[in-house]
Formats: C-alpha cells, structure tokens, sequence
C-alpha cells in the first residue's frame, strides 16, 4: 500500500481551486469574484483631487462671526465693527456691562483662541482647531464627492482618502465626454448656499464701489447669475449658511413651468431664518450659491417652516445636479484637480487584446522549451505553470484586486520567471545524477538543496516587492499585487506540486531508467 | 538535451579584472549620460498634459501642429507619432487644475478640420504630484535597498549583502542609463520596470550565492576564488536557462505587447542582460575584494551549530528537570 501523497492532493486541490475561482474572470459570469479591471484595460477617468484646505479654515471663521452677529442681535448685545478676515474675527464691544454675556457665548464655541484688548476682541483659531477642520474638510470632501457620484447614477465609482489631504476617484464606463463633464461638474460644485442681507442703505452705490472699499462696510459685492454685470452689495457676514440645509428637491414653477429648487432647513436654521424674516419685512434676502446672486425678493413677512426656493433659469439637468450637490452637502472646501487620465474604451480593449497575445506567445515559448530541455521534467514544470497562472488569476479576484496594464506585464513575466523554481530543482537532480546518486536519491536530495537557495531568493524578491507596493501608486501597487501572488503561487506550485508529480511517478520512472526521457540528461553509466 | 558540460569547472575569476574593467566604463558612462544627457521625464513625474489622438488614416503632423497652434495653451505643444502613422501624442507642460474645464475637448475642437481625429487618453499630471511621485519612487528604492541588505546579512554574512548591493546599484545604474541613451520616457511604468530589474538581479545574485555559501562548506579547497568557480560553473545553466526564459518572455512583450509597454519591456530586456552579468562578475569578486576568509565563516559556521546543539542540549535537560 502507497503512501498518501500529501503534497500531490494538495496541489491538485490548489489546481482545482484555483481553475475554479478564476472561471468567473475568464467568462465574465454574473456570479462569483472576479478580478476588476483597471482603468487603462476598461477606460474610465481617474482623478487625484487636492483639497484646498485654507478654505476650509476661511468659512469657518466666517460662521464663527455668523454665530456672533446672530447672538449678540438676539441678546441686544451692542457691537460694533463685526470683521471677519481670512484668519480672524474682531469686533467691538460698546457697552462693558455685557463683557461676561459675550464671553460666556464665545466659551460655547469651541477651539477659540481669544485676544482682549479692553473692549476689542479679536479670535482666531486654536492650533488644535485648525487641525482638526482640515481633517474635516477632507472627510467632509470624500463624503460628499461620494454621495454625489453615487446619485449620479454610475457603475461603481470609487472615492478613497489618499495621503496628505488628497482624494482619489475613479469612475470606470464612463463613455461619452459629456457624461465626464458632467461628473467632473458635479465634482466641482461647491454647492454652497447662503442667505445674505442685503445692504440697504448703499445698494445705490454698488456700481462705484471697489472691492476694498465694501469690504470696509463689512460688505460684499456678488453678481447676478443671470446677467453678470448687475451687481448686488450684500452684508457678507450671511443670515444664513447651507451647512443648516437638510434637503434640496427639483420642482417646477407654477408661474412659468420653469425648473426651480425648493430647499429645507434644520431647526436651528428655520428660527433663525424665521427671525430675520420677521424683523426684516420690507427689505432684500438674497439667495446666493457659490458667490452668485439667483434671486433678492422682498421679504414680505415672516418665514416659518424653514423652507425657501432658489429660481433663476435652470435647465432640467443643471437643477437636478444642483439639487444632488445640495442635498449632499457643500464641499466646505473647493477641491482642485491635481492629476486627471482619461482612458477611452477602445483604447483599454486594445491593451488587453495585446497583453493576451504577448502572454499566450510568452507561455507558449516557455513551455516548448522546458519540454525540450528537461523532457518529462520539463512537462512538469509546465503543469506548474498552468496551475501557477490559475492560482494567480483566482487570488486576485478573491482579494477583488484590480488588474493593471503593468500587472499584465507583471504576469508574463511571472511565467518567465515562475520556472526558475524549476529550473533550480532539475539542475540539482541531474548534478546528482551524474554523481551517482540513485533516481529516488537524486530527487529527494535535489529539492532538499535547492531549497535553501528558492527561499532565500524568492524572499528577497518579495521584500522589494513590498516596498513596492508601500510606496507605490496606481499602476505600481497593481504591479506590485500581480508580482507578489505570483512568487507564492510558484513557491508553492515548484516546491509542493512538481514534487507530488514525481512522487507520483517514481515507481515508474525508476523501472524505465531511461533518464533522458524523464530528465532530459544522460546519465553515463 | 543540455548545454554545459557539468563536470567542467570554467575560470570565470580569471578574467575579472576585464569584465569589471567593462562593467566600470559602463557605470561610469551611465553616470556620466545621467549627469549630462539627463534624464527624459514623462508627465507622470515632470507633470504637464499628454493627450493620445487616433485617426483612421495617416495623422497629418503638420497640420495638427498648425490647428494646435492657434490657441495659446497649446503653444509649444510636442506632436509625435505613437506606435503606428494613425496615433500621435501631443505632449506640453502645461497642466490645469481647473477640475470643469476639458483639455481634451479643447484639442478635439482644435482639431476637427484635421480630420476624424478620436481622443483616446488624456493625462494632466500636476507639478505637486510629480514631485511627490519622484520623492516616493526615490524612497521606495532606499528603503528595499536596506531591508535586503539586513536579510542577507542575516541569512548570509555581511560581506556577502555589501556585494549584493553593489551588484545591485551596478545594475540599476546601467539601467537607468541605458533609460538615458535611448531617451526613453521615464514614467510610472518604467520605474515599475527599474525595480523589476532590481528583484530579478538580486534573485540571479541571490541563486549564486547560495551556491558559494554551500560551496564553503562542502568544498576541499580554502581557496574563495577557486569555490567561486565551482559555484558559479554548477549554476551556469540555471543562470542562462533563467536569464533565457525570462529574456523570451520579454522579448514577446516588446514586440507583441503594444505601445503602452514599450519602454517598460526594452528596461527590463537591458536590465536581464545587465543583472545576468553582475550577478558573476560584480558580487563575487566583491567577495573576494572584502577579504572573505573561508576558514573564518567555516569556524563561525561550526560556532552556531554547536551552540544550537547546545541549546538543544539544555532544553532537553530543562525538559527531564535535571537542572
């Protein structure tokens, strides 16, 4: 009775796994894992966006000095000269009796350095504060980058967190340049809403003011969305930010049928919003996104409820992305565009077609070769290089990794060098054939001192290949992906499975004798 | 069938002085061409835009240029053919960061009395990114570069991971040369095809090693250069054979595997020849430059194995409770 051949069943559960597990990638089933194709094999875009983080600390100092305008009105707290710069807010104080009302409110806020100097404040950020926004406005970014493609309606888009504030997205199948216009639209849109005072008094003289000099008022000059060269001279601290947005819906206009947005507000935003209508009847709200002005109606009355509606001459689609990019929220920094490619769909076919005929041709060659070297040992190898490629192709889709163009490159050149493992053994075994050794010795012997030398070899090619893939972007990582599986695949296909072959064949290979046959060498006797 | 004769022990250390008198005029000359000639950096590091247009009949050149030069952008701009008359690649170094407006539009426009012309790729690499990429590749290669030499040493000895790196930088050094004579882009994908290079010559150097290594203990002489070339003649065909299979496969990549992997299989086919070589003609004799004395590792060989069994032998009577 034979021994089991362990390391035979095991690589042939390997074979059959792997055989099984790569099945669905090569037919394209419904079912089952299969390897995802990168972006230069399938088209697609890439973008690598940079989040423009300084923004993000600028309007959070601004809705800092929101919160005061609106505090200290509502207290009846008197202050005077309410500035907000790029790093800071001021203000006056004019009554001294109301220093520990305004302290306890600014105390509530949290991250605020404050600086007194008798009644002037000024407040800045605290260290930790700003850190901690920008962390946000990353977060806040991929999020809301996420939420809007997955309205958009595409197969899988992927938005990932890459190191130091960038964001990374992908968006496979996208097939005309207007649909990758649009993406990149709605990627861009800041989405971001306020609700702004109008300032009444020199509305009059927006058309001679400089920038510099509104921004003396405490003003801001916006234009119309519509017709660029009306202009509206709007308080800029707003009433009222998109932060306190909770929806966004597509309607249409009874009046004229004309797409219009109509947007609710959260409870705080509601009060407040229902408190400036109130007290402001009469005068100007201006419904402003992304530094354009849509509509300024009368305030006719007050406002409960905390809804409002954004007009102004939408097409279908734009309302509906803006509707989208509302609803999931600003972008509480604008992103920019750091590194974009763009793959059209017959060029990725092409790649793939390519790749195939060089791994075919490669495989092909390899293998006719070892058959002529090493005879029978040579068809071996080759069962281990099949299997090799089964294993890697399974893996991958088990892990869901992406197949690059340099993975397929990786992976022709893992059949190169997948037989080296072979090679090593069947060099060791014909050496101790010519010393003497009997078959069942030389085998045994053989695997035995090549194994030191396939161990220590392939694992220094794996740490490279590591570092590879630590530092590598994209297309390396992928590469590195495909080289990795392919080295523990042949470690495990030359050591285990050509073994379990010639275990296998022992008995017969030493009735034969013949060790041309089997090995491709003539033993001289 | 079989190429070497096994029993034949060849001289290879009796020529060392011309092959690493050729290896230095080679590294030299690399360096020399990387210090003068430069390197050819791709968008993917230099940053800029590439942008890939097909026709389906011959691409008229010079009509491109003249449609591309209407617009200020794309002043400047280099048209090349890719691969094929009907491809070309219109490269320039400016990049935009504006994420609503479309470059490939833009040239599309540009170019629609040329032609059919068809937008197949665009690539906007900003400056940043390229800058970060470099950094990164830079440091990937420093930091494989020590965790090898740490394994070897470990694994081997010392002198035998120094020779490994200098066989290493060798072969990166002439790579990365031959990268500059042939002005190949230097982009994402040739960096990938460099340090392929780098895992495939330390696995050749590695092989060989691992011979001399049994070979110092096995061996009758005392001699590191005569164990030298019974190692390297007992590995020859395996080097070869190795070298010729890999060197097959990339040879189908350069001729069949499409335009896209060019510069990544013609690295890779300078790097086989150049990692084949070092490994026999630059790590062994650094052995011997580094003074390896036989009778030594053989002596601290024998230490750790005592001092194996003689852990061994406390185990076993810690086990029983003698002590």
């Amino acid at each position: 009775m034979q021994k089991l051949n362990l390391k035979l069943v095991i690589f042939l559960a390997a074979l059959i796994l792997g055989v099984g597990f790569s099945m669905p990638s090569f037919l394209q089933t419904k079912a089952g894992a299969k390897i995802s194709l990168g972006l230069d094999l399938q088209g697609g875009l890439h973008m690598l966006l940079g989040v423009q983080t300084d923004e993000a600390l600028r309007s959070k100092i601004k809705s800092i000095a929101s919160s005061i305008n609106y505090y200290s009105k509502k207290e009846d707290i008197l202050i005077d000269k309410l500035r907000s710069s790029d790093e800071s807010v001021s203000f006056e104080l004019l009554d001294g009796d109301d220093e520990p009302k305004i302290e306890s409110m600014l105390k509530e806020i949290k991250g605020l350095a404050i600086h007194k100097d008798g009644l002037k404040y000024t407040i800045n950020l605290t260290d930790e504060e700003k850190v901690a926004t920008v962390e946000y406005a990353i977060s806040q970014a991929v999020e809301t980058i996420r939420n809007r493609l997955d309205q958009f309606g595409l197969a899988e888009p992927t938005v990932a967190k890459q190191g130091g504030g960038n964001i990374l997205v992908e968006l496979p199948g996208i097939k005309s340049q207007a649909d990758e216009q649009r993406a990149r639209e709605l990627i861009a849109k800041a989405a971001h809403l306020q609700l702004m005072a109008l300032d009444e008094k020199r509305q009059d003289r927006v058309y001679e003011l400089s920038e510099a000099e509104a921004s003396s008022y405490g003003d801001i000059i916006y234009p119309d969305v519509k017709n660029p060269n009306r202009k509206y001279l709007l308080q800029a601290i707003p009433v009222l930010d998109g932060a306190m947005l909770t929806d966004a819906r597509v309607a249409f206009s009874q009046q004229n049928n004309q797409p219009v947005i109509n947007f609710t507000l959260n409870s705080e935003g509601a009060r407040i919003f229902g408190d400036f209508t109130g007290s402001n009847v009469g005068k100007h709200l201006a419904i402003v996104l992304d530094g354009k002005v849509y509509s300024a109606p009368v305030i006719n009355e007050r406002i409960g409820g905390g809804s409002g509606q954004i007009s102004g001459g939408f097409s279908v689609d734009e309302a509906h992305d803006v509707a989208i990019a509302l609803r999931s929220g600003a972008l509480l920094a604008p992103v920019k565009m750091l590194e974009r490619r763009s793959i059209g769909p017959s060029l990725g076919a092409e790649s793939i077609q390519k790749s195939l005929i060089a791994l075919c041709g490669a495989m092909f060659l390899v293998m006719v070769f070892m058959v002529l070297y090493y005879g029978v040992s040579g068809i071996f190898a080759n069962i281990a290089l099949i299997a090799n490629i089964f294993i890697i192709i399974s893996v991958m889709a088990f892990f869901g990794a992406t197949l690059t163009l340099p993975g397929m490159a990786g992976v022709v050149l893992t059949i190169g060098m997948a037989v080296d493992a072979n090679v090593i053994i069947n060099e060791r075994i014909r050496e101790l054939l010519r010393e003497g050794a009997s078959i069942k010795q030389a085998i045994a012997r053989g695997y035995e001192h090549a194994m030191t030398a396939i161990i220590d070899a392939n694992f220094t090619t794996f740490i490279t290949v590591a570092v590879l893939y630590a530092y590598g972007t994209g297309p390396i990582k992928g590469f590195a992906v495909t080289m990795s599986i392919g080295i523990l695949a042949s470690m495990l296909t030359a050591i285990l499975g050509t073994r379990g072959i010639f275990d296998y064949f022992l008995p017969r290979i030493e009735k034969s004798a013949n060790t041309s046959f089997w090995f491709g060498y003539k033993r001289s006797k | 069938m079989q190429i070497f004769s096994k029993s034949k022990v060849y001289d290879f250390m009796r020529i060392r002085y011309a092959s690493l008198t050729l290896s230095a005029v080679l590294f030299v000359g690399s360096l020399f061409l990387i210090a003068t000639k430069g390197l050819n950096y791709g968008i993917d590091f230099a940053g800029g835009t590439l942008i890939q247009v097909k026709y389906n009949t011959p691409a008229p050149l010079e009509k491109i240029r003249q449609a591309l030069a209407k617009d200020d952008v794309f002043k400047g701009a280099l048209v090349t053919e890719f691969g094929s008359n009907e491809e070309v690649v219109i490269r320039f170094s400016g990049s935009s960061s504006n994420l609503s407006q479309d470059v490939g539009e833009a040239v599309a426009s540009l170019l629609k009395e040329t032609g059919e012309p068809e937008i197949r790729r665009v690539d906007i690499v900003g400056p940043k990114v390229g800058n970060e990429l470099r950094e990164k590749g830079a440091m990937a290669l420093i930091i494989s570069f020590i965790a090898v030499l740490f394994y070897i040493a470990w694994r081997f000895e010392w002198r035998f991971a120094l020779a490994t790196i200098a066989a290493e930088i060798h072969d990166i050094v002439i790579t990365i040369g031959a990268i500059s004579l042939f002005d190949i882009d230097v982009n994402l994908d040739t960096l990938a095809a460099v340090l392929t290079v780098l895992g495939y010559s330390l696995n050749d150097t590695i092989i060989i090693f691992d011979r001399i290594r049994s070979g110092i203990k096995d061996s009758k002489s005392t001699d590191i250069t005569t164990i030298i070339n019974e190692s390297v003649s007992a590995t020859l065909s395996r080097t070869l054979l190795t070298s010729g299979t890999t060197m097959m496969t990339v040879l189908v990549l350069f001729f069949f595997g499409g335009d896209m992997i060019h510069g990544f299989s013609f690295v890779l086919m300078v790097g086989i020849l150049a990692g084949t070589i070092s490994s026999i003609y630059i790590a062994s004799p650094f052995l011997i430059w580094f003074k390896f004395n036989v009778d030594k590792f053989r002596a601290s060989e024998a230490a750790k194995i005592k001092a194996k069994k003689e852990r061994e032998r406390e185990r076993a009577m810690y086990e029983k409770g003698v002590v």
